[in-house]
C-alpha cells in the first residue's frame, strides 16, 4: 500500500472577530516550477540555497515597460542600472533588448566595457569618478553626469590635456514633494546650485552640455512625483534653449519605480499599492509634451530603471533546516537562505512560498536564516504552511540588489543559475569555493 | 499522557475547550493523535501506527509527536494530573 505523505502534526488557536491582515490571504500556493524546471530538480542539480533567474520575465518586463513609454513619447532609450544587477549574463540580456548601461563606479565601468557596450551608451553617474575613471570616459566619449563642482574642474583640467571635449550632464535634485528628499547628490534646483553648474559649463565651453539627469529616490509610490522631476528638467532645457540657444538631447529621469515587493510595515500588499508602468510612463511624458520644449525638437527620454525590470525575474531557493518552539511557544523555521544572501530582507516582506503541495493549514512562523546572527530573520510572524526538515520552498523577487549587495559572511555564496528562453538552465555564477576564497589572504611570514 | 476528559473533538478537526471557551482546529495527523490519545494508546503504540500509514520514518515521527504534546500542554488539552 502507497503510504500517505505526512504533514507535521499542528493544532492552532482560533481567535474569534480577528481575521488577518489581508482577509485570510495566505500562501500556501506553491511555486514547483520556474519556466518548466521543477524546483527539486534545480536543488538536486546545483545545490542550495540556489539563485534563479528567468531570463523570459527580464525580456518580458524590459518590453512592457519600453511599450509603456514608447507609445507616449518619441524618443525613448532604457540604461542598465549596473549596481541592481550586474552579473554579466543578466546585463547582457538588456544589452541585447537594446538598453544602454548605467554604471556608478570604474569596476561597473570596466565591467560595461567588457559586456561589449560602446563608450558612447555607457553613462556614468555617482559621486566616486576617480582621474583615472574620467580619462577612460572621456577617451570613450560616455556620458558623465557630474555630480559635485570638484569632479566638474577635474573634466576640465583632463579634458585640457585629452583634447577632447566631454560629453557630460548634470545630475540635478530637487523637491518633488517626495519626503525623504534625496539631495546629496548632484545639483539643487530650488536653490540655483543647478543653474550656477550650468551657466559654469556653458560658459567654460569645454565640456558638451547634452544632458540632464535626475534620480530622485527609489520604490517610489507616487507617480506624480515623476511629473514633477520630469517638469523641473523640461525646465531647465528650456531655460537653457532660451539663454544659450543650446538644445539638450537628452532628459534622464533616473530609475525608482517601485517593484511589487511589500515594503517593511507597509499595510497593504505592494501588488495593491504600486504604480503600473504605465502610471509611472504617463506622468514623465505628459509633464514633458506639456512643457515649453518644442515638440519638433524634443529630448531623449532616458530611464535607468532598476529593481522594476529585475525584481520578478529572481527567485531564492531553499531548504528548511529545522523547526523549533520559541519560549512562547511560536513556530520558529530556520531555512538555508538568510540576510547574507537576502539584504532586501532589511526592506521588504519577502513573498516565502513552499516548493510542494501543502495542506490548507498554516502556522504563525518566524523564519530564520542560518546565520549565527540573531539579526538574521528572512519573516517575522508570517502565516506559513507546515514545513519540516528537508522541505523546499522559494523566495519571489529577489532579482534586484541582492546579487550585488549579497555578503561573503559565515557561509560562501551559492549558485547563480540563468534558465534561458528554451527553458535551460545555465550557472552564471558559480559557488564560492575555499580556494577563491584563500586566494585573496595573505599570511605574514611570522605567523607561518 | 491523556487528553482532558471534557475536550470535545468533532469529526472536522476542531476542538473545544468548555473550560476556557476556546476552539482550536487541527490538520489531519493532528486530528489522528487525538484521536490516538483519546483511546489511551501509547507513545510508541502511535507511532508504530502512524508510520505504517504515513510516510515518514518513526525518529522523525517522534519528533513532531512531542512537539504537538508540549503545544497540546502549552494550551493545556492534557490531563496532566492523573499522570503517574
Ligand atoms: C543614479 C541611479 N539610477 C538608477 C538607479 C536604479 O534605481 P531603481 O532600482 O530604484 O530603479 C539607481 C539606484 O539607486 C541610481 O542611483
Amino acid at each position: 500500500m502507497e503510504k500517505r505523505p505526512f504533514e507535521r502534526p499542528f493544532i492552532k488557536k482560533l481567535q474569534a472577530g480577528m481575521p488577518s491582515k489581508f482577509g485570510m490571504k495566505t500562501q500556501a500556493e506553491p511555486i514547483t516550477h520556474i519556466d518548466e524546471n521543477a524546483v527539486p530538480e534545480l536543488l538536486a542539480k546545483h545545490g542550495s540555497p540556489l539563485y534563479v533567474i528567468s531570463e523570459n520575465t527580464i525580456r518580458e518586463k524590459y518590453k512592457k515597460a519600453r511599450h509603456a513609454f514608447t507609445t507616449r513619447y518619441p524618443k525613448v532609450q532604457f540604461a542598465w542600472s549596473y549596481k541592481t544587477n550586474y552579473l554579466d549574463a543578466v546585463c547582457r540580456v538588456f544589452h541585447q533588448e537594446g538598453s544602454w548601461a548605467e554604471v556608478v563606479s570604474g569596476f561597473e565601468y570596466d565591467k560595461a566595457i567588457n559586456n561589449g557596450v560602446k563608450g558612447s551608451q555607457i553613462i556614468f553617474n555617482g559621486p566616486d569618478k576617480t582621474d583615472e575613471d574620467l580619462k577612460k570616459a572621456i577617451e570613450n566619449d560616455s556620458l558623465i553626469h557630474i555630480d559635485h563642482f570638484d569632479e566638474m574642474y577635474s573634466i576640465i583640467a583632463i579634458s585640457e590635456n585629452s583634447g577632447k571635449r566631454p560629453k557630460v550632464a548634470i545630475r540635478v535634485n530637487m523637491d518633488t514633494g517626495i519626503y525623504p528628499m534625496w539631495d546629496r547628490f548632484g545639483f539643487n534646483y530650488e536653490n540655483g546650485d543647478a543653474w550656477d553648474a550650468i551657466n559654469r559649463i556653458m560658459i567654460s565651453e569645454k565640456m558638451e552640455l547634452v544632458g540632464l539627469h535626475t534620480h530622485i529616490g527609489t520604490y517610489m509610490l507616487a507617480s506624480n512625483a515623476y511629473k514633477v522631476a520630469a517638469g523641473k528638467l523640461a525646465d531647465l532645457a528650456f531655460g537653457i534653449e532660451r539663454k544659450y540657444g543650446v538644445n539638450i538631447k537628452y532628459l534622464d529621469l533616473g530609475g525608482g519605480f517601485a517593484s511589487q515587493n511589500t515594503l517593511k510595515g507597509a499595510y497593504y500588499p505592494g501588488s495593491d499599492t504600486v504604480p503600473s508602468v504605465d502610471e509611472y510612463a504617463d506622468a514623465i511624458s505628459s509633464a514633458i509634451l506639456n512643457s515649453e520644449l518644442n515638440p519638433k525638437n524634443l529630448p531623449t527620454l532616458i530611464l535607468e530603471s532598476g529593481r522594476a525590470l529585475i525584481d520578478d525575474a529572481g527567485y531564492l531557493l531553499g531548504t528548511v533546516i529545522a523547526n523549533k518552539r520559541l519560549s512562547n511557544g511560536n513556530r520558529a523555521t530556520i531555512v538555508d537562505v538568510g540576510i547574507n544572501l537576502l539584504f532586501t530582507s532589511f526592506w521588504y516582506e519577502h513573498e516565502v512560498y513552499p516548493a510542494a503541495a501543502v495542506s490548507e493549514h498554516m502556522e504563525e512562523t518566524t523564519i530564520y536564516g542560518p546565520l549565527c546572527m540573531n539579526i538574521d530573520v528572512i519573516r517575522e510572524a508570517i502565516q506559513f504552511p507546515l514545513l519540516k526538515k528537508g522541505d523546499q520552498f522559494v523566495i519571489k523577487r529577489i532579482g534586484a540588489y541582492n546579487m550585488t549587495q549579497w555578503m561573503q559572511f559565515i557561509t560562501l555564496r551559492p549558485n547563480v543559475v540563468l534558465i534561458d528562453t528554451k527553458g535551460n538552465d545555465h550557472v552564471i555564477r558559480k559557488q564560492e569555493n575555499m580556494e577563491l576564497i584563500r586566494q585573496q589572504e595573505v599570511i605574514p611570514d611570522h605567523l607561518k | 499522557m491523556q487528553i482532558k476528559k471534557n475536550i470535545a473533538v468533532s469529526e472536522t478537526g476542531f476542538v473545544f475547550n468548555p473550560t476556557t471557551g476556546d476552539s482550536y482546529s487541527l490538520n489531519q495527523v493532528g486530528q489522528e493523535i487525538l484521536g490516538h490519545l483519546g483511546e489511551n494508546r501509547s507513545p510508541a503504540e502511535i507511532t508504530s501506527l502512524m508510520t505504517s500509514t504515513y510516510d515518514i520514518d518513526p525518529p522523525s515521527f517522534e519528533k513532531y509527536f512531542f512537539d504537538f504534546i508540549s503545544m497540546l500542554r502549552q494550551f493545556e488539552l492534557l490531563d496532566e494530573e492523573n499522570e503517574n
